[in-house]
């Protein structure tokens, strides 16, 4: 079989092929979908208070960004919706988890897509990978969609991807929001 | 909606320890409230440190109206209103920025940015018009207290001097934290909106009785130690310095434990830099004072309220909703400080912040509440048994008493029949 260009390969086409540029694809392929599985399993720790689960998804030196006034402020000037450190993030979820942060008692009711997948680069055991979030929140309040433009950086650690860096820069992040306590 | 006459009477609906749901929910009681508290008293604006080079602007508000916070080119600091004269268009659609003029997009009107009229396009069909009639409106007054702007919509008044009263005092404690003696507000305003009326904000700033409750899960996680001194053992104090500015006194505590920094959950020898300035600042006595009693928790009626580390602005926008501006505060001279204000900050405060998430899930849920039919009357007599003056001749109370919340109660009522 033979082709005339590297996007009309089907990834099984390309797996018989059995040469380097197939491969190539076959890898690229495989590698976003394990991206793609990663953040989709992350996103339903988060939607199903999964708080356990989802602290463990972090690695030692993680930062956890919600940005305000705009999607590149200086979190160490300026003031951020969340700048998480690893300590920071065990603390939100500790809190979470005494049952009396009232804010998520009861928890909202969340439905989150996470879409148009970027690989970005790859550098080492490392992926740069942006995506596009939209979630919707039910509570005591009433209904609220959140809509952000995600940057993720996953780390390779023991064969499993981990979260090394988590940017949430929420389309609205310049005008007044409400509470947003739940895991974004 | 509860059972009301058609013309609200204050003075039946508040009462000196018990207060009518419907000054929470009912829209025209809302309405006169901007017309005779947001629009008629001295509202804080902004700060000198938002705007510190000449042509510098940035949009703030007084109540639901947008102003212009402007330092115009001669440096002088000035409020206008964001409204094009002609046809009412909004004129700057930017939050902030430097320029001397502006320009209305409708119809390309120029002002300058001391709010005159400087041009029009196709001049032709405008002979003989007195340009002088059509600048951008103003705030009429404007006051400066060591760098805290106030805008008042009445001509004539209390001084801002005279307004602020005993609340000055906690303005200079703030800035006696400053070696330079000043503050710099530079790391921008978290926006953090609230489906609720905006006093039961303002009743909750100075109150000392819902920590131990709200923020258990907090005080539980993390071991800050702040929890103690909302419990009834505490020696810390409220206090109604009159005019609705209250403040939730927490100095007895510190000067007992006698740790300079304790207040910021800290100790002299992680703030070396910090330490030194203040030393060269004050000297050593007094600066170790300053480091011991900390910085204020005051309420400054109806909007500025300074949290310890945070500078909160509460802005009305309807019956029912409420925005809270929070920035960290910044102390000239301390980039040490600075840092670690900012860290807490951003981890306490605004719309995911641990303590104040928790704070506004509250609100909302007063509001929902206040809407409610029965009981119409909600209580504020905590501790009024126990209610005395001070050596200044200010009430106070025990830090769990509803000394603030009865001292509002009485300014408001006074505004509100004026």
């Amino acid at each position: 079989m033979s082709s005339t260009s590297a996007s009309s390969l089907t990834l099984a086409e390309a797996a018989s092929t059995g040469s380097d540029h197939a491969h190539r694809q076959e890898d690229a392929g495989e590698l976003m979908h394990r991206i793609e599985q990663f953040l989709y399993l992350e996103a339903r720790l988060q939607d199903t208070h999964a708080y356990d689960d989802w602290e463990a998804l972090w690695t030692d030196d993680a930062i956890y960004w919600v940005p305000a006034n705009g999607h590149d402020t200086d979190p160490e000037r300026e003031m951020s919706i969340i700048y998480d450190n690893r300590s920071r993030i065990r603390l939100r979820v500790e809190q979470l988890k005494t049952g009396r942060h009232h804010t998520q008692t009861p928890p909202s009711n969340l439905a989150r897509l996470i879409s148009n997948v970027e690989l970005v680069r790859q550098e080492g055991d490392e992926v740069h990978v942006r995506a596009n979030m939209l979630v919707f929140e039910d509570n005591l309040r009433g209904e609220t969609i959140w809509a952000a433009r995600n940057e993720y950086t996953l780390r390779m650690v023991e064969g499993a991807f981990r979260l090394a860096r988590k940017k949430v820069a929420l389309v609205n992040n310049h005008k007044p929001i409400f509470t947003l306590s739940f895991l974004v | 909606m509860l059972h009301m006459p058609k013309t609200p009477d204050y003075r039946s609906l508040v009462e000196p320890t018990r207060v009518h749901s419907s000054l929470y929910t009912d829209e025209r009681i809302f309405q006169d409230e901007l017309e005779r508290i947001w629009y008629r008293t001295w509202v804080y604006v902004g700060h000198v440190s938002e705007v510190p080079n000449p042509n510098d602007y940035v949009t703030k508000s007084i109540g639901p109206t947008p102003v212009l916070l402007v330092r115009d080119r001669a440096g002088e600091i000035r409020l206008l209103l964001n409204k094009c004269p002609h046809r009412g268009n909004q004129l700057c659609a930017y939050r902030r920025g430097n320029r001397t003029t502006f320009t209305c997009p409708y119809h390309s009107w120029t002002f300058s940015n001391t709010g005159d009229l400087i041009g029009f396009a196709f001049a032709d069909g405008y002979e003989g018009c007195d340009k002088r009639q059509f600048g951008l409106g103003k705030v009429p007054r404007i006051g400066i207290y060591r760098g805290f702007i106030f805008g008042s919509f009445a001509e004539d008044g209390p001084s801002l001097d005279e307004y602020l009263g005993g609340a000055k005092a906690s303005l200079d404690q703030l800035l006696d934290n400053s070696p330079e003696g000043e503050l710099e507000l530079t790391a921008g305003f978290l926006q953090h909106r609230t489906k609720a009326n905006w006093k039961f904000i303002l009743e909750n700033e100075t109150d000392g009785y819902h920590p131990a409750f709200v923020h258990s899960s907090i005080f539980q996680v993390s071991d800050s130690g702040i929890g103690k001194l909302y419990d009834p053992r505490s020696s810390a104090l409220t206090r109604d310095f009159g005019n609705g500015h209250t403040e939730f006194d927490l100095r007895p505590e510190w000067r007992r434990l006698d740790k300079p920094l304790q207040w910021f959950g800290t100790n002299e020898g992680r703030l070396p830099d910090y330490v030194r300035a203040m030393t060269g600042a004050y000297g050593p006595e007094r600066a170790r004072q300053i480091m011991i009693d900390g910085t204020p928790h005051t309420m400054i009626f109806p909007n500025l309220f300074i949290a310890e580390i945070q500078l909160f602005v509460i802005q009305p926008i309807a019956v029912d909703e409420t925005i809270q501006h929070v920035t960290a505060l910044q102390f000239k001279g301390a980039p040490d400080f600075n840092r670690r204000l900012r860290q807490q900050t951003m981890g306490s405060v605004g719309p995911a912040g641990l303590l104040l998430a928790d704070d506004t899930e509250m609100y909302e849920r007063n509001h929902r509440g206040a809407a409610i039919r029965d009981p119409e009357w909600l209580t504020l007599t905590r501790g009024l048994h126990r209610e005395r003056r001070d050596e200044n001749g200010y009430l106070i109370g025990h830090s769990t008493d509803e000394v603030p919340q009865r001292g509002i109660w009485r300014h408001y009522l006074e505004l509100m029949t004026a």
